[in-house]
């Protein structure tokens, strides 16, 4: 196996110094086989996605698994967790072994499935959730992301049953009555467009009840994609009283608005929605605050056919692999501390990936990105590693460029292009 | 002058101004024996309709064909629409054929805005979903202004279903404009949040349709769908009826000089009352007949200036 000495590398934005990568782990020699001059780079733990979708099985013209941890890999990331949305619906042991496995062969980061709370995301019978634990994939969050589990028995019953192996609910909450044929956030701009609005109180209403639900069974919770100062507030109190909950939030809703549905563009229509610039200021406060424990990236690429199209018929979603770091950087600025926790560190808790979001010190896995933050790059949708061209940011300039990924010791990206 | 007409927002007043003079020009023509002007001979107007709808069909193809234009009827069914071709390959198909300008119904909103990014030639909106129907704000437009002389400062009150009402957000956009002060009228459920910030400032939201008839210049009856009961919108079609029907009592609520004004079809007996319908105070037909100038006006206009 290849050694490597990074040279001059700023780990967390502190003075540079050197790292050498021996057999996967961080080792404290001082030289090695091959040597990346990282002047100017700062190094980060390799970073750690909660919510991704990677289409395959079902839908492989819009991404695979392998196309998707290329993406991962070059956004600086060294572990996803895949959404059980597929088709067949990840909701048996055989269907998450298969993701996983494609995952290995892939070999670009892991590769971690996470398996549907009810057969079919249909909200109606559990799905063989420990079979799902106790299978090779290991899995330990489940969630019906693209829909919430509406009934709040079976919420109850399924954030209890988990329990017994240390699982995690990983909730979409969207009350389905109230965004019945809903097209983007309910306000000013749906009211001016004439569609249908998604009101922010079908998602705070569902965290409400939700952090109840999991006070009242000692349970673990973890909610996804929060999108509305509604919702932080609720996330607020239930962690001042204790309860077990987590909560992501993406980088298009620490950014975009709804404002962007004007141009009727669907490669901006997303579930939840883009929300007004108040959210957004108060989803950047709580991801600061902690409130908001990590930032997720909801990738969701999508074939062209599906987002070429009338709004209204357009499947929601964007691709965020490729972006997330830089988007966060223009957000949060080079705060190293602060995204190292809420990109890589909180999320490997979660997901209790163990090698994952650890300290750049000897003897830890050298799971590692590089990154040069005096960069700048204009996004440009052909330059996807992704199968999927629907990003928003096509044109906008971000901050920051992944130069290398490692992927305990090996490298899957070296002077910003996949090595594979 | 604009190339597109997708919203009544691309109208400012000079441009609004100028289409209802144009209008009124076209409807002296009207009166003439032969009816057709040759402005458009040679240039193709194709009508994509993507819902059913025979009134403004035919009041665009009159128009298109009085300003000797050849017009192409392309309706959803029947055609490739229906075996699932996307709009932007239709879109591409009638590029081919040449289409100078494309006047597009839709049952989604902002698909004008989808198929001009994807034509050279002028799109016109139709009714596009709950969003906007332009060129019935501008016959309503010049329906008042043939009726009670000018627009500006009339107080103007639009009864209904707003919320899915495209008539509705086009007019409060296109009069607002033009200087009227609209009041919206409506059970709170049918009434969009936020309306008077997306659209216009100045709009005013009343639940209460007799504290508002009798400032009144013009009254809009919207049309109001029986199966929004089944929403919860409202509890039936009876009390909807009394609390916010145009009846004959209303109806003398109004000043002296109002008007009663509905885009059509009806629902008799459920908006309004049919001796209100048939009254003199009702421009029904009228805005018929001012639907085919305001039309002419707007094709005219837009495609004009490349002849």
């Amino acid at each position: 196996m290849t050694s490597y000495l990074i040279k001059n590398v700023s780990v967390l934005g502190a003075a540079p110094t050197d790292l050498v990568i021996r057999d996967g782990v961080i080792t404290g020699e001082t030289t090695a086989g091959e040597t990346i001059d990282a002047t100017g780079l700062v190094a980060l733990p390799g970073l750690v996605d909660l919510h991704t979708h990677l289409r395959e099985p079902g839908r492989e013209d819009a991404e695979t698994v392998e196309t998707g941890s290329r993406a991962a890999a070059l956004g600086g990331y060294t572990a996803v967790c895949a959404m059980a949305n597929t088709s067949p619906v990840a909701d048996t042991a055989g269907v998450v072994e298969q993701v996983w496995r494609l995952g290995r062969e892939a070999g670009l980061v892991d590769v971690q499935p996470i398996g549907a709370v009810t057969v079919g995301l249909a909200g109606k019978q559990l799905a063989e959730l420990g079979a799902m634990a106790t299978s090779a994939a290991n899995v330990r969050i489940f969630s019906d992301d693209g829909f919430c589990v509406a009934d709040p028995r079976l919420m109850r019953r399924a954030l209890e049953y988990v329990k017994a192996f240390d699982g995690i609910i990983a909730q979409h909450a969207e009350e389905p009555r109230l965004t019945e044929g809903a097209q983007m956030h309910e306000g000013e701009v749906s009211t001016r467009l004439g569609l249908t609005g998604w009101p922010a109180v079908a998602e705070e209403a569902i965290i409400a009840r939700d952090v109840l639900l999991a006070e009242h069974v000692g349970s673990r919770l973890h909610v996804c994609h929060v999108s509305t100062a509604g919702s932080v507030e609720v996330l607020r109190q239930a962690k001042a009283r204790g309860v077990r909950v987590t909560a992501e939030v993406t980088p298009h809703h620490l950014l975009l608005t709804d404002e962007l549905a004007a141009s009727y563009d669907p490669v901006y229509k997303v579930n939840p929605p883009l929300r007004t610039a108040a959210d957004v200021e108060a989803l950047r406060q709580a991801l600061i605050d902690g409130v908001i424990d990590v930032v997720a990236t909801d990738h969701a690429p999508h074939a062209v056919q599906d987002k070429e199209c009338e709004w209204a018929y357009a499947r929601p979603g964007m691709v965020g692999l490729e972006t997330a770091l830089p988007v966060v950087l223009s957000v949060l600025g080079e705060r190293w501390e602060l995204i190292a926790d809420r990109m890589s560190r909180t999320p490997a808790k979660i997901a209790g990936l163990a090698g994952h979001g650890g300290e750049l010190i000897a003897g830890s896995p050298a799971n590692l990105t590089l990154v040069d933050p005096s960069a700048r790059r204009v996004v440009d949708p052909s330059e996807l590693a992704s199968r999927s061209r629907n990003t928003p940011y096509a044109g906008t300039t971000l901050p920051g460029r992944i130069v290398a990924t490692f992927l305990r010791g090996v490298p899957t990206v070296l002077d910003g292009k996949a090595v594979k | 002058m604009i190339k597109h007409l997708r919203s009544a927002a691309d109208l400012d007043a000079e441009t609004a101004t100028l289409i209802l003079d144009t209008a009124g020009e076209m409807a002296a023509l009207a009166g003439r024996e032969v009816k057709k002007l040759p402005t458009l001979r040679g240039r193709t107007v194709v009508n994509l309709f993507y819902e059913d709808s025979t009134r403004t069909r035919i009041s665009f193809e009159a128009a298109a064909k009085r300003l000797s234009a050849d017009v192409i009827n392309f309706s959803a069914k029947g055609s490739s629409v229906s075996k699932g071709e996307s709009l932007k390959d239709t879109a591409l198909t009638l590029q081919a054929m040449g289409a100078d300008a494309v006047v597009i119904r839709h049952p989604a909103s902002g698909a004008p805005h989808r198929l001009a990014s994807w034509v050279d030639g002028s799109v016109v909106n139709a009714g596009d979903g709950t969003h906007e129907h332009p060129t019935q704000a501008l016959l309503d437009a010049y329906t008042m202004r043939s009726r009670l002389g000018k627009i500006d400062g009339l107080r103007v009150a639009i009864v209904g279903d707003v919320l899915h009402s495209r008539v509705a957000r086009s007019n409060v956009l296109l009069l607002t404009t033009l200087g009227a002060q609209v009041t919206l009228v409506g059970p709170p459920t049918l009434i969009p949040v936020d309306i008077a910030a997306a659209l216009s400032p100045a709009t005013k939201v009343s639940y209460d349709l007799d504290s508002v008839l009798p400032d009144a210049d013009v009254v809009m009856m919207l049309r109001v769908q029986t199966e929004r009961m089944q929403d919860s919108y409202f509890p039936s079609a009876r009390e909807y009826s009394r609390r916010y029907g145009l009846d004959a009592p209303r109806m003398r609520k109004l000043p002296q000089h109002a008007i009663v004004m509905h885009p059509g079809p009806m629902n008799r007996g459920m908006e309004i009352a049919p001796e209100v319908a048939d009254s003199t105070r009702s421009t029904i037909v009228e805005q018929v007949a001012n639907g085919v100038s305001a039309r002419m006006a707007v094709l005219y206009l837009l495609l004009g200036g490349k002849a």
